[in-house]
């Protein structure tokens, strides 16, 4: 981890890179190990150039970076800008979880209170 | 686990909150809406409570919010109601007084009722790429230290998302 190393616009980058879905797929499978574009483009039903596409999108965000030596370029997942991003938004989601569930707990009353209402009534 | 709160970014400008709770509609829009009812939630991080919360519901009416903290610090929140659509939605801009969002973030809450269940969308939009960034930045830094754990739980999800 390198905290200096963070730029917003890097963290556009991830988040760009993560809207995706095929893209967090892609990621989904590197985090199970590297694999090569051929790899990659096999489950997904998409041709090589498409992967490719994406891949470059992962690579400038940091996301994911290709063996250079090996022939078959195998691409990896990285952990650092992930985990940035991750670690605002976790931060973001705690707060928010936190007034959610309040909010769980007065509804609860709320609902309580509207059948309680609504019995009171003559009907 | 089914009412989790999903929250994303979107785009260049947005984040996207997504939750979802066991009550009609009209119930959260109140919850949303009535000071006294948002008081007894909205309470932000640990350790504040939201002290003032002033709404004047109509189109082009104010709101304040005012978080305290136990050791005295404050933080203030003003902010004109846009476009009220009870109980399906409503729309308003907010900035707080420091400014740390660098403009007016407009904020959109879509209320969708099903089976007496509630998803309530939030759409935070704020001024530019750059202001939406800064926010994350400006947030970040505390996570940046503890990390791993928390990349497992997003490949986790990752791998859900996969899955599915």
């Amino acid at each position: 981890m390198e905290p200096d190393g963070y730029s917003s616009e890097r963290l556009d980058a991830v988040f760009t890179a993560l809207a995706d879905p095929t893209r967090r797929a892609i990621l989904a499978r590197l985090a199970r190990g590297e694999a090569s574009v051929a790899e990659l483009a096999a489950p997904f039903a998409m041709s090589q150039p498409a992967i490719s596409k994406h891949l470059k999108v992962l690579e400038r965000a940091g996301l994911v970076s290709a063996a250079v030596d090996a022939q078959r370029r195998p691409r990896r997942i990285e952990g650092a800008p992930l985990a940035e991003a991750v670690g605002w938004l976790e931060r973001y989601r705690e707060i928010w979880e936190r007034n959610y569930e309040r909010l769980d707990a007065l509804l609860e009353e709320m609902k309580a209170l509207e059948t309680q209402a609504r019995k009171g009534k003559p009907q | 686990m089914s009412n989790r709160l999903n929250l994303v970014p979107s785009g260049t400008h947005e984040l996207v909150m997504t939750r979802v709770f066991d009550a009609p509609r009209h119930l959260v829009f109140e919850a949303l809406t009535v000071p006294a009812l948002v008081k007894r939630w909205m309470q932000g991080p640990e350790g504040w409570v939201l002290a003032v919360c002033q709404i004047d519901l109509r189109v082009g009416g104010a709101l304040r919010y005012e978080w305290r903290h136990e050791d005295g610090r404050t933080m203030g929140m003003s902010g004109t109601y846009l476009a009220i659509d009870a109980p399906a939605g409503l729309t308003h801009s907010e900035r707080f007084d420091e400014d740390w969002t660098a403009g007016e973030v407009v904020n959109n809450s879509a209320l969708d009722e099903l089976g007496g269940r509630t998803t309530l969308t939030s759409t935070l939009r704020y001024a530019s790429p750059e202001a939406r960034d800064m926010v994350l930045g400006s947030n970040m830094e505390a996570g940046v230290a503890a990390s791993y754990a928390r990349l497992d739980a997003l490949l986790e999800e990752i791998a859900r998302e996969a899955a599915r």
